[in-house]
């Protein structure tokens, strides 16, 4: 399919100043047992293709299903219409383009094949997983699913260049919500556990051993009391990190809200482009690297969808701000150096400033080292809610599991904790960062942004941090 | 299109064997959609797919395959033939679903909706004009979104809808905006103009300097698309039986533990007064209208098939989400031009913005103000205010401290596209609120 539209563009292919074609072909499958039932095997097959045309200072994308003969060079024509349009009327220091000529493939580690599981196979781990999550007449919701992602993309650039990208993506998950008395607490496995690669991504999230513990800690929190209220040292999980890191570093950076692309939908930012280089975003022990190199995190490729290059780069360097995540296009508008990440959610959307792997760098020591450095404070994992203003500054974070810290011990579980700060004063208060060995890697693809809208897949790897002095409460 | 889809239909009944039934969710859509900042022109793109969700059932065990189509007769019969097999294969390995419910009543329906729609230029130009002079970053999207089912017993419901959304904000600095929209099914510039106009008119008093107010309980006004985001995280898990059964619901206080809202709030789930299809997934027809809170008080709930087939309930329209399509609130009898008057001194909130929840079962919700919100005294605006996050109960907001609902309702089309064009929308009014606390 990919070779012969391949041939039908170079065939087509315009005389303007240039034109790409991106085809992806997407096949996914999502399995879902609930409450013990099985709910109907649902797949998709997405498969399409978008032109842009950039001609004489105007830009023009056309997306199109039909990928034959008629509705390609539909697709070209349309294009050229947009960019005729849009010259001269394009913001300021939009970019000529850049063409790329290489022809390089991609392809994502996939160590144990998940289509050669059986249906039948899958389906029995999920009804098995889910019989074991009902350990009590209080467990009022139950289910597992897994859903996979095989993509293809071809990215062609008229001028000769051929970037071939295929990645398998996996995400396995649990969820059991105990309820009694005017009470619901909920546990999950997995929401931010969507990786690349096949069946061994399920022994790598540890999915065999989880359902008993998800739904034991369910319970458990519906009979311990609300999380303690005042400023006070936390200690966040991996998956609560994700969320942080997520929120009030990754969104902050995106150059195009820098540049206010994003103003009318997913916001602006606190950070302005003369805080490159100066500005003391954490304290030292904070370091975020940009970093496409993990092979089994989700956002891990060779290019980016607008052809560049994807290097690993620190966007902060021990505390203070490097460089913004921006793609070529936001940075030769805003004449800073940037990275490779103009994204698109799928065929039918323009690639825009996205998020991708957002590391934070491990430091040293494990769990309880970090634990046992708060006298009284919260140990939390696990998101469950997130609201931030749209200059990313005031917070406010909830998780769904936390258990109380006194004089550097883990003490009893506590329910419905949050905590709310701004995000520089937050990361100023960085005491401590785990060490490689409680480094995890998470993802997920529910990154929204953009108009129109787009959910990519974003990765974030992290070890568990110690913050001081932070503003925590429970319950209503 | 509807041609396509009838031929569409047609090839997967063609392709069925033995006792095969299916059902054939189309959906097509032809968008402009041209993206804008700093008054020029960001991104402008089309996008034309057709997708087909084809679902087939064999007794009890069912599978589903969504699949994209080129719009070619020939061609998309050959893709619903790899479909149809690979779904064959699927159900007999499948196990049975015991909560499998699909329409056994022949409903046929058919709307169409919406007239001219403008050009990709005469957007550029209106925009463009409009925002001469001025900081305005925004999106336009439009053009014919089409929804169709069939099934194997010859059910045909059509929906053709030509919208447009135009949603932008003036910005007056920094963080300070005038957000509009202007939406609808028949494009007039110069209705775009005036609208545009207005906004900018406001513009003036946000570049005044800003106020910083402490953290507190302040009496506070909220614009229908503020109160809008509200009912949306109501909407989020709150209405639907299964979230109720299931104890979910941020509702749980009301239905476990003897609650209410303020008697002035009433919802309805609208479908003949919303722009949605009025059909659903498994080729149910939405009645007119489905009441979920009465003067107050819980009524009922949003009932998928499924959830009607493990509950033991009759379903009433739902779609697999029970998210509400077309929610509408009642209105009051505090005139919209009284607003500030009734207000006094407090917070004028323009737009609510990311909103969550603090302690779901205890109806708590966070959020925080975005755009334009205005310290208020003595009736008249005196400042804009810099954002702050609110933290409280709806049994506080849409209870205790409800005073008033304006008369006047505003009709919001959703301008989402995350899977395509959204065609849900909202009717609602402002509210006055005696205290809202704001933590931050």
């Amino acid at each position: 399919m990919f070779e012969e539209i391949e041939r039908r563009f170079r065939r087509l292919a315009p005389a303007v100043d240039h034109c790409t074609l991106r085809i992806e072909r997407r096949r996914e499958e999502k399995l879902t047992v609930e409450r013990d039932a099985p709910g109907p095997r649902r797949a998709l097959e997405s498969v399409g293709g978008m032109v842009t045309v950039r001609h004489q200072g105007g830009l023009g994308y056309a997306a199109t299903s039909d990928c034959g003969e008629s509705g390609l060079a539909d697709a070209i024509a349309r294009a050229i219409d947009l960019a005729a349009l849009s010259a001269n009327r394009m913001v300021p220091g939009f970019p000529g383009p850049v063409p790329f000529t290489v022809d390089e493939t991609y392809t994502g580690p996939q160590a144990q094949p998940w289509a050669v599981v059986p249906l039948a196979d899958r389906l029995t781990m999920l009804a098995d997983a889910s019989k074991r999550l009902r350990i009590d007449e209080r467990i009022a919701d139950w289910g597992a699913a897994f859903w996979s992602i095989d993509k293809e993309q071809w990215f062609l650039d008229a001028a000769g260049g051929r970037i071939v990208q295929r990645f398998h993506y996996l995400q396995p998950t649990l969820w059991a919500s105990a309820s009694a008395q005017g009470e619901t607490q909920r546990r999950t496995f997995g929401d931010a556990g969507m990786r690349v690669g096949g069946a061994e991504v399920l022994d790598q999230l540890g999915f065999a051993t989880a359902p008993e513990r998800v739904a034991h800690e369910a319970i458990e929190l519906l009979e311990a009391p609300n999380c303690p209220e005042g400023a006070m040292d936390i200690v966040l999980a991996p998956d609560q990190m994700v969320l942080q890191i997520h929120e009030s570093i990754g969104h902050p950076l995106e150059l195009d809200r820098i540049l206010g692309d994003e103003r009318n939908y997913a916001g602006t930012s606190f950070v302005t482009p003369d805080m490159f280089g100066t500005f003391r975003y954490g304290s030292d022990l904070l370091n975020i690297t940009f970093d496409p190199g993990v092979a089994e995190e989700v956002a891990s490729y060779a290019y980016d969808d607008e052809g560049t290059k994807a290097t690993r780069e620190y966007l902060i360097k021990d505390g203070i701000l490097m460089r913004p995540l921006g793609g070529a296009t936001s940075q030769a508008r805003a004449k800073l150096p940037g990275v490779a990440n103009e994204r698109a959610c799928s065929w039918n959307r323009p690639p825009i400033d996205r998020m991708s792997n957002i590391n934070l760098e491990p430091g040293e020591g494990s769990l309880a080292d970090l634990v046992g450095k708060v006298e009284r404070g919260v140990y939390m994992e696990s998101n469950r809610s997130w609201s931030i203003d749209d200059s990313r500054n005031k917070f406010q974070f909830g998780c769904e599991y936390a258990r109380s810290i006194k004089d550097g011990e883990l003490g009893g579980v506590v329910r419905n904790p949050n905590y709310r700060g701004i995000s520089s004063g937050f990361w100023r208060s960085l005491k401590g960062v785990g060490g490689a060995d409680v480094f995890a890697v998470a993802g997920t693809p529910y990154c929204g942004k953009g108009e129109p809208n787009q959910a990519v897949k974003v990765g974030h790897a992290t070890p568990p941090c110690l913050f001081g002095g932070v503003d925590v409460f429970g319950g209503a | 299109m509807r041609d396509h889809f009838e031929a569409v239909a047609g090839a997967i009944g063609e392709l069925r064997q033995g006792g095969e039934d299916f059902l054939a969710n189309y959906r097509a859509e032809d968008s402009t959609f041209i993206r804008f900042n700093k008054s020029a022109v960001r991104q402008p793109g089309q996008v034309r797919e057709i997708e087909l969700g084809l679902s087939l059932i064999d007794g009890r065990r069912i599978a589903e395959e969504t699949l994209s189509l080129s719009g070619g007769v020939d061609e998309d019969r050959g893709r619903i033939a790899r479909a149809m097999a690979s779904l064959r294969e699927v159900v007999a390995v499948s196990p049975e679903d015991p909560y499998l419910l699909v329409s056994e009543t022949l409903a046929n329906s058919e709307r169409t909706i919406g007239e001219a729609l403008p050009e990709a230029g005469d957007v550029i130009d209106a925009v463009t004009e409009a925002g001469k002079g001025r900081d305005l970053v925004g999106f336009y999207a439009g053009g014919p979104v089409f929804t169709g089912f069939a099934n194997g017993r010859g059910q045909r419901n059509w929906d053709e809808a030509r919208s447009f959304n135009a949603d932008w904000s003036f910005y007056a600095g920094g963080d300070k905006a005038i957000k509009t929209s202007h939406a609808g099914f028949a494009w007039n510039r110069s209705a775009f103009t005036g609208a545009a106009a207005d906004a900018a008119s406001r513009l003036d008093i946000l570049t005044r300097p800003p106020r910083t107010v402490p953290p507190g309980e302040y009496r506070a006004y909220l614009t229908p698309a503020a109160l809008n985001e509200i009912l949306g995280m109501l909407s989020w898990g709150g209405f639907g039986l299964a979230a109720h059964r299931t104890r979910a619901t941020i509702f749980l206080r009301m239905i476990e533990g003897g609650a209410q809202l303020n008697e002035r709030v009433t919802l309805t789930e609208a479908t003949a007064a919303g722009s949605a299809p009025s059909f659903q997934r498994e080729g149910f027809l939405k009645p007119e209208a489905v009441t979920l809170i009465e003067r107050g008080a819980y009524r009922d709930c949003l009932v998928s098939p499924r959830s009607a087939a493990e509950y033991g309930a009759a379903t009433n329209g739902a779609s697999g989400s029970e998210y509400p399509a077309s929610l509408d609130m009642a209105a009051g009898e505090l005139p919209m031009a009284d607003a500030l008057k009734a207000l006094g001194t407090g917070v004028y909130v323009s737009n609510l913005w990311y909103l969550n929840f603090s302690d779901r079962s205890g109806g708590r919700l966070t959020g925080m103000t975005r755009f334009a919100t205005f310290w208020v005294e003595n009736g008249e605006i005196v400042a804009p205010l810099n954002v702050m996050r609110f933290d409280d109960t709806i049994y506080r907001m849409l209870g205790s401290q409800l005073e008033a609902l304006t008369e006047e309702r505003a009709l919001l089309l959703d301008p989402g596209t995350y899977d395509g064009r959204n065609l849900d929308s909202v009717r609602l009014p402002g509210a006055l609120l005696a205290g809202l606390r704001f933590t931050l």
